[in-house]
């Protein structure tokens, strides 16, 4: 059974001119102990869904759902009592920057034995042992000292290493990693990224990673889903992703790494993200896609079935080829 | 090949910080001690994570602040700690495109103003209707409509604001563009955009750039040469290829083993670092690196390294060997 | 599913993204309290405009018939007299009309001299070297660690009674707000990139002061501009009615109060009009001065 299972999820925010769709019925499914990557730029929606399952939008902000469930509780139906006793204990966020995700008015120590002290009924010196433990965890070292510090004290990638001690204090079924190692340097980068596989392993726990470094996504998970305008485009494993994407979307990005270019120019996708205000009406892709015609422009396509990636194009690609054009045509 | 737009010799920039009461004051050394030429139609990349004074460097280049020692020459006129003159030729050979398109663009000025200040302030002979000309022109060249020359910055996306800043860094004809992290605030689909345009324009207008980068699947498509910067000091200079198929200091190849590659295949094995980054203001003794280094002789510790070799240099006791780096 | 392959190619059409003064506007509008003070305000600067066409009798004609004469729906009073009339005959209405002016008067010149300064200061402190900044900002600090109304009654002290000394002296008061605000802006600014690119491209020292910087530290001045605005009406008034202010026989609404103040258990309706008046006055300002905000503060936006 799945962990976490999100159906047709949509959000809104009101705004002075009018409605923006910032999600627009997207699918999550996690299992236990997976490992699953939310690739897409800004604007794509990948951090809006998440806060949207915690619960942690803004009152501008309207969310639907035709299913939300985790580990057999209906998150939409859920009273905010019972939210706040899932949400910080079985699923928890890091975000992307450490330094502001910590309050820089408590001591580290503090803050990790807070959420041990709301979630847990540990007496003060077993929270303190907990603590100590996380802190080693995660790779801190002298952790008693370090618990006596504030977040000014520590650098960026202690801070995250700190952040995620207190995302793991209560043993968590799923952790949401938010950009995590976006505003660290490389070498600090590949150190987190192996902790939080790490932890995932051992703990057994499920991992949602969000990011937009498809360096990071080859590297590290299993399971892939692209996101585009607020859309899940494609959702693929990672090998299969890199080497056969189906969707135009996911072909362009990879096709536009630097790394996987074969001619000095870059191959390009002209444009940019729809906005507010030039959200295209049939698929959203279609302005920019070199593949588009006439029936992209006017009607929205569906998933297609689950080998082509559940690839959200009338089109899918195999072998960077378009299919079933013969068909409509 | 040409002769050097750009020379620096020993370049270094240090910083006072006030120690506070009844304590001395601190010297931060940003940038200590880096060599470089740049010429036209090529590309320097200077790579280092952050607090490795890659950005003032870039600083320091655009005449933005003086150097505290060492000797910057650019079209064979010296900058020495005195500071750049108020001489407007030197000033219009060198410009800069920042990181942050959002913040780089003044939102109360259109882009055709934007685009026409630098000329309004340093080229006062050249008259109105002309001026706007050659803004036009420029904005045709970096891919924008005629349209975009009368709205506000706030109307356009972070790829086009990068455009027009790279518009407005072109319009004094500059022949040294100095690019700071041109392409890491901007989403990876706009990001090959850009790169695009500016080696476009390199080989058009035979720039020189100083490409500074922590991203390094970017540097080593566009880098001629690479300069490797670790708190401060540069640690390996030399061709892109050596750099990235030969690394010989150590802390290249572990930044290079840490960058991760966009291929689910090609998992290889990671040097770890330990640590982080000392603060510039108590470097360690020695080698700088020497904390985290996984090569550290005890030399390493007391004496420090010079830069040695010949077209691709490096600052290393203990170099990696030249066999073992070919598998990185 | 339609066949789509027999429609023609629509052609994709967007609306453009809103301009600044439309945004800034719909934001404003869905402040409701805003919107009101802003209509209370225009009323205030129509009925002060065209004074001498609305107001029935000259703000100081005395009509010694008609002494303390109550307003008309109350017993005793007429329909000449509509808000009745003062001690010495005169009419409160008129006289409230007329007083008006003095009060957007005030409002202008007070702001106006306070910003002007205040601004001026700032924008120099947020450049200056350390020993001027600081020597300006703990000036301003003196002048704020007394009680404003305290220290605008000590300069209209030295500087003498009248309604132009009691401006300049609130103007004095209100001026170290301005160049705190201003400064704290500058400095934000200043640190921007597109600051720095004006440098490199060879901008001078006093123009990017003021022509590339300041344009950008507008929006919290204006706020703190109106803001200020009803802060001059009611320090007006309070100094009026000290006999520090507007002198007798000006139709200033502190000094109508002054004025009238033994006669307010006989006649209520010669105190209560002129401080309806301030009272009205100040609340529009503060409720357009806090959509104001809220639409041109992008920190306190919603969305």
């Amino acid at each position: 059974m799945a962990l976490l299972e999100i159906r047709n999820l949509s959000v809104e925010f009101a705004t002075h001119s009018g409605k923006f769709r910032a999600v627009d019925g997207v699918d999550v499914t996690v299992d236990e102990g997976e490992l699953l990557a939310i690739v897409g730029e800004s604007g794509s929606g990948k951090s809006v869904s998440m806060l949207a399952l915690m619960g942690l939008l803004p009152w501008t902000a309207t969310v639907t759902a035709d299913k939300m469930e985790f580990d057999g509780h209906d998150l939409r139906k859920i009273s905010a009592r019972a939210r706040r006793r899932i949400i910080g204990k079985d699923i928890t966020m890091i975000f992307q920057e450490p330094m502001s995700s910590l309050n820089p008015a408590f001591t580290i120590g503090w803050q990790i034995k807070e959420t041990l002290r709301k979630h847990t009924d540990l007496n003060r010196s077993q929270r303190q042992d907990r603590a100590v433990e996380l802190m080693r965890q995660v790779g801190i070292p002298a952790p008693e000292k370090r618990l006596q510090a504030y977040p000014h004290q520590l650098s960026g990638g202690m801070s995250q290493r700190a952040m995620i001690a207190m995302a793991l204090a209560n043993k968590p079924k799923l952790l949401i990693a938010d950009e995590p190692t976006t505003a660290l340097d490389v070498t600090i980068q590949a150190q987190i990224l192996e902790l939080l596989t790490d932890l995932q392993r051992d703990a057994g726990m499920a991992l949602v990673l969000i990011t937009h470094d498809m360096g990071v996504v080859a590297e590290t998970v299993q399971r892939v889903q692209v996101q585009y305008a607020g859309q899940r485009v494609e959702l693929q494993e990672v090998d299969g992703l890199f080497e056969n994407p189906h969707h135009p979307y996911t072909a362009a990005l990879l096709a536009a790494l630097p790394e996987r270019a074969t001619e000095k120019r870059l191959p390009t996708i002209p444009g940019v993200v729809p906005g507010q205000f030039d959200r295209p009406h049939g698929c959203l892709f279609s302005p920019r896609c070199r593949f588009a015609d006439a029936r992209c422009i006017a009607e929205r396509p569906r998933p297609a079935s689950a080998d082509l990636g559940y690839a959200l194009c009338h089109y899918p690609l195999i072998d960077g080829l378009p299919t079933g054009k013969e068909t409509a045509a | 090949m040409s002769e050097p737009i750009l020379t620096a010799t020993n370049l270094k920039r240090h910083y006072e910080v006030k120690g506070g009461f009844m304590k001395p004051n601190a010297i931060v050394r940003a940038l200590d001690g880096a060599s470089f030429t740049l010429t036209p139609g090529k590309t320097l990349a200077v790579v280092g994570e952050s607090g490795s004074g890659k950005s003032t460097l870039a600083r320091v280049v655009t005449m933005i602040e003086a150097p505290t020692d060492g000797e910057l020459i650019i079209g064979g006129r010296k900058i020495g700690p005195e500071g750049a003159s108020r001489d407007r030729d030197l000033r219009a050979m060198v410009q800069i495109v920042f990181q942050d398109p959002y913040g780089s663009l003044n939102p109360r000025q259109t882009i055709g103003q934007t685009l026409m200040e630098p000329l309004l302030l340093n080229r006062p002979e050249i008259g109105a209707a002309e001026r706007e000309k050659r803004a036009r022109e420029m904005l045709g060249m970096v891919g924008l409509r005629p349209e975009h020359f009368e709205r506000y910055p706030h109307m356009f996306s972070g790829g086009q604001r990068q455009r027009v800043a790279v518009a407005r860094a072109l319009m004094l004809e500059p022949k040294i563009l100095v690019l700071d992290e041109p392409v890491s605030a901007l989403d990876l689909s706009i990001q090959s955009q850009v790169l695009n345009l500016l080696m476009d324009l390199q080989e058009r207008m035979d720039l020189a750039y100083l490409f500074i980068s922590h991203d390094l699947s970017v540097v080593r498509h566009l880098a001629d040469e690479v300069l490797v910067l670790y708190l401060g000091q540069p640690v390996e200079i030399g061709p892109k290829e050596q750099i990235f198929e030969h690394p010989r200091h150590p802390y290249t190849k572990a930044l290079l083993s840490a960058t991760p590659v966009a291929d689910p295949l090609m998992r290889k094995e990671r040097i770890k670092l330990k640590g982080e980054l000392p603060s510039p203001m108590n470097k360690p003794e020695g080698c700088s690196f020497n904390p985290r280094c996984w090569r550290r002789l005890d030399i390493c510790t007391t004496v420090e390294p010079e830069l040695q070799g010949h077209g691709h240099c490096y600052a290393c006791h203990n170099p990696v060997p030249e066999d073992e780096t070919a598998a990185a | 599913m339609t066949d789509s392959a027999s429609q023609p190619v629509p052609q994709q059409t967007f609306k453009a993204p809103p301009s600044r003064l439309r945004e800034f506007w719909s934001s404003f509008r869905e402040n409701r309290g805003a919107v009101i003070g802003l209509f209370v305000f225009l009323g205030f600067l129509v009925v002060a405009l065209l004074a001498p066409v609305l107001a029935p009798y000259a703000p100081d004609a005395q009509y010694r018939d008609a002494l303390l004469v109550p307003p008309f729906w109350q017993e005793g009073g007429s329909t000449r007299f509509l808000l009745g009339t003062d001690a010495l005959g005169r009419d409160l209405l008129s006289r409230l009309i007329f007083g008006a002016r003095y009060s957007f008067f005030i409002g202008l010149i007070v702001v106006t001299l306070a910003t002007t300064c205040g601004v001026l200061l700032g924008v120099i402190a947020g450049f200056a070297p350390t020993w001027l900044d600081t020597l300006i900002m703990r000036l301003m600090d003196i002048v704020l660690s007394f009680p404003s109304l305290l220290l605008a009654l000590v300069l209209v002290a030295i500087l003498g009674p009248s309604l132009l000394n009691a401006m300049i002296a609130i103007a004095i008061v209100l001026q170290p707000h301005f160049v705190r605000l201003t400064r704290a802006a500058v400095l934000t600014e200043r640190s921007k990139d597109y600051v720095t690119a004006a440098r490199v491209a060879g901008g001078r020292k006093l123009r990017i002061m003021f022509r590339t910087v300041l344009p950008n530290c507008l929006a919290p001045i204006i706020v703190q501009a109106a803001l200020s605005f009803s802060t001059a009406v009611l320090d007006t008034a309070a100094l009026g009615f000290l006999g520090m202010g507007a002198q007798p026989p000006t139709p200033e609404w502190g000094t109508m109060l002054a004025e009238s103040r033994e006669f307010i258990l006989r006649a209520w309706w010669v105190v209560t009009f002129p401080g309806l008046c301030i009272l009205v006055t100040v609340l529009a300002i503060n409720l357009m001065g806090d959509g104001l905000r809220d639409a041109l503060d992008p920190k306190l936006k919603r969305s």
